[in-house]
């Protein structure tokens, strides 16, 4: 044992505990060290991936100009091998990207909130195991299926009858204008929300779970309504755990890939409709990287390092508003 | 030592000898490397469009021709093809387009010897649509091109009418599918409306991918293209020939450059493989296709290097590329697939370029010799390993 521990980069204090005493105070040391390790590695393995994909890509940031490149709306690929000779303008994914994911998380988040709590306190015992299995076999499924399912069947037989009668509805507004094509933003927001439903779900219905029971049978015992009940007493005291899930669900979402790649549509040019046809970041990455030479891969490390920037903005965006709501209803949040 | 060696190929070629004329190899006195036993493992990555073709082939030679040898073909697609083969991740790289001067400089400079590059097979690209009333359709180059730039928008437009005077057509709104990942079968449709529309060519131009039109539907992958043909009533796409005919959608009739309507068919294919003209350095594209040929057409390139294999490998390399040029039931299958296969002079010439591979190896003795040197090679190099 004590000859082991020098590798796990703690050369002083294994050895003075070894010497000091016996096992008992080497295991601490070494449990420590090879814990530290772990949880560094994570940090490691981020920092080479930001620095890799970030040098690779530097030569469209230095030509587009980084916020060139965020913003740009024309994406032309070039077939040099050596320099960059495209016009990159990554704009039209990042608004694929955020759509969809925005779509997903609003038509999930509830859902989930209400499944959970279903699952927890209204669902017959007979009912309640079975179905919170279900939920989460649900997320097991391999996205590809969700995205054959959702494009050869969900999406001529549910969704499209349903987006005609949205855009009969609707269509005035520009978020629900035609023409309706079937695959586009709002279809792939939704499968989206199915994939995401699971994860999200499983979180909350643990986290409902351990809420005190006392505290809930005091609010019936007052009068409340069930709907009361967990908008008022239970929802408050597991923000935290839905806002946690609501980011796992977040960051499944903006870097979905294949379901996405199958639904959006794939266009390079965007529109405000969401019923439009579009690329999300991570779905045009998949499209394209096949067939890129060396020009076309740079272009797509430098979405990647823009899809990474996203994420990151979008949680610290969440992670801040959940702050302020703690702060204002007195929760201590996050 | 060597000519042990010579004799004991000799002798282990016997048995196998009856194998091979039964082969009915007859037209195979170019490279007649089938009558002894290979041994390699090769890998290959490239096109996804002849991929299917390909597997059938690699089964066919690995079960029936030379059980020793195992290929590997991997669809990674044509630019990752190219990439891998530059970075000699794999024994032979495939692609839709040919490899370009700069390409080939960049070949030569990783490997310190030249590169090898010839088509293996054609294939057409067809414009797919969904709607029974429209069966026979005809359009040319430049309604085409105006569907996909969103210029016609329904099918009773006066362009589609002049070309279709017995057609009775709908006022369905015309929706264009296209590929929304990048691909060779983009690749050659846009190059088709380049070379044909100068319209197309100042607005959009070429290539795997593109930036399409707003309001067009992108599909994954051709199963994409053709669920977004047959979930929109006026839906028309453009895929490989080999897909639609197996997904059995209805095609269109393309006016080519003698103002003939040509229905894509194995033969009116063919017909347009052998109006190109092909260049010594097998760089060419099929442009201006008249005569019965159909006009929008690519061609699969596969790229070797004209040193540093292994003996073994390097005869089985020419031996599997040559037994699917040449074989009759290889050359079938293709036909059944959809692809169009070499015409009997373009075939001689790719084998001629086909043999150039490792011809400049360090150990150049054997790659001169005749069939029979070949072989005794093949086997110092399988013994070597």
């Amino acid at each position: 044992m004590s000859t082991q521990a020098p590798e796990a980069s703690a050369p002083e204090e294994p050895r003075r505990g070894s010497l000091s005493s016996g096992k008992g105070r080497l295991a601490d040391p070494i449990f420590r060290w090879v814990v530290a390790a772990c949880g560094t590695i994570v940090l490691i393995i981020l920092a080479l991936m930001v620095i890799r994909t970030t040098s690779e890509a530097w030569p469209v940031f230095v030509k587009e100009g980084f916020f060139g490149f965020l913003t740009g709306e024309e994406w032309t690929t070039g077939s040099s091998r050596t320099e960059i000779t495209g016009t990159y303008g990554a704009w039209p994914f990042i608004y694929g990207t955020l759509v969809t994911s925005a779509i997903a998380i609003v038509i999930a988040l509830p859902l989930a909130i209400m499944v959970a709590f279903y699952i927890t306190h209204l669902a017959p015992r007979r009912l309640a195991k079975p179905l919170s299995y279900t939920v989460e076999l649900l997320a097991a499924v391999p996205s590809v299926i969700f995205g054959l399912w959702g494009l050869h069947w969900f999406l001529p037989n549910v969704l499209r009858p349903f987006f005609e009668v949205l855009e009969s509805v609707l269509g005035w507004f520009f978020l629900f204008e035609g023409p309706i094509r079937g695959v586009g933003y709002l279809a792939a927001g939704i499968v989206l929300a199915i994939m995401i439903l699971p994860i999200m779900t499983a979180i909350i219905r643990e986290v409902i779970a351990v809420h005190p029971i006392d505290q809930r049978m005091a609010a019936y015992a007052l009068g409340s309504t069930r709907w009361e009940v967990l908008r008022k007493v239970v929802l408050p005291a597991s923000f935290s755990g839905i806002v946690a899930a609501a980011m796992l669900g977040l960051g499944r979402a903006l870097g979905e890939t294949i379901a996405v790649l199958m639904l959006i549509g794939g266009s390079q040019s965007w529109g405000t409709s969401l019923f439009g046809t579009g690329s999300s970041m991570a779905s045009h990455i998949a499209a394209t990287f096949g067939e890129a030479g060396p020009e076309a891969r740079t272009a797509l490390m430098a979405i990647g390092v823009a899809l990474f920037l996203v994420t990151m903005i979008v949680n610290i965006l969440a992670r801040v508003i959940v702050w302020r709501l703690g702060r204002m209803t007195g929760d201590a949040a996050v | 030592m060597r000519n042990g060696r010579s004799k004991l190929a000799v002798l282990a070629a016997i048995p196998l000898l009856a194998a091979a004329c039964s082969n009915g190899d007859e037209d195979s006195g170019s490279a007649a490397t089938t009558d002894t036993e290979l041994s390699a493992s090769l890998t290959g990555a490239g096109a996804s469009f002849p991929d299917p073709l390909f597997q059938d082939w690699i089964y066919s030679y690995g079960n029936d021709v030379q059980q020793g040898v195992d290929i590997n073909y991997q669809s990674v697609g044509s630019g990752a093809g190219i990439e891998q083969f530059l970075e000699q991740t794999v024994d032979f790289g495939s692609s839709e387009e040919f490899l370009g001067e700069e390409e080939l400089a960049a070949a030569a400079d990783a490997r310190g010897c030249e590169a090898v590059q010839f088509p293996v097979v054609f294939g057409s690209v067809v414009i797919a649509f969904n709607n029974p009333d429209l069966d026979g359709l005809v359009l040319d180059a430049q309604t085409i091109a105006d569907i996909y730039s969103t210029e016609i928008t329904s099918f009773d437009d006066p362009a589609i009418a002049e070309l279709n005077p017995d057609l009775d057509l709908p006022d369905d709104e015309i929706v264009p599918v296209h590929r929304s990942d990048s691909s060779g079968t983009t690749a050659v449709f846009t190059h088709y409306l380049t070379t044909e529309v100068e319209s197309w060519a100042d607005e959009y131009g070429e290539g795997k991918e593109l930036d399409w039109a707003p309001g067009l539907v992108g599909g994954q992958q051709n199963d994409g293209v053709a669920q977004g043909i047959s979930q929109n009533p006026g839906g028309i796409g453009y895929v490989n020939q080999s897909f639609a005919q197996e997904a059995g959608l209805s095609v269109a009739q393309v006016v080519n450059a003698d103002g003939t309507p040509i229905e894509p068919t194995l033969e009116s294919t063919i017909a347009a493989s052998e109006e190109a003209d092909v260049p010594d350095n097998f760089q060419f594209a099929i442009d201006d296709i008249g005569g019965d040929g159909y006009p929008i057409a690519g061609t699969n390139w596969i790229f070797t290097y004209t040193c540093g294999y292994e003996q073994g490998a390097a005869d089985a390399i020419i031996d599997f590329w040559t037994w699917a040029l040449t074989d009759e039931a290889a050359q079938d299958v293709a036909g059944e697939l959809g692809y169009a296969p070499l015409g009997d002079e373009l075939t001689d010439r790719v084998i001629a370029e086909l043999e150039k591979t490792n011809s400049e190896n360090g150990d150049a003795e054997g790659a001169e010799d005749d069939a029979e040197g070949d072989d005794a090679d093949a086997e110092e190099g399988a013994d070597e390993e």
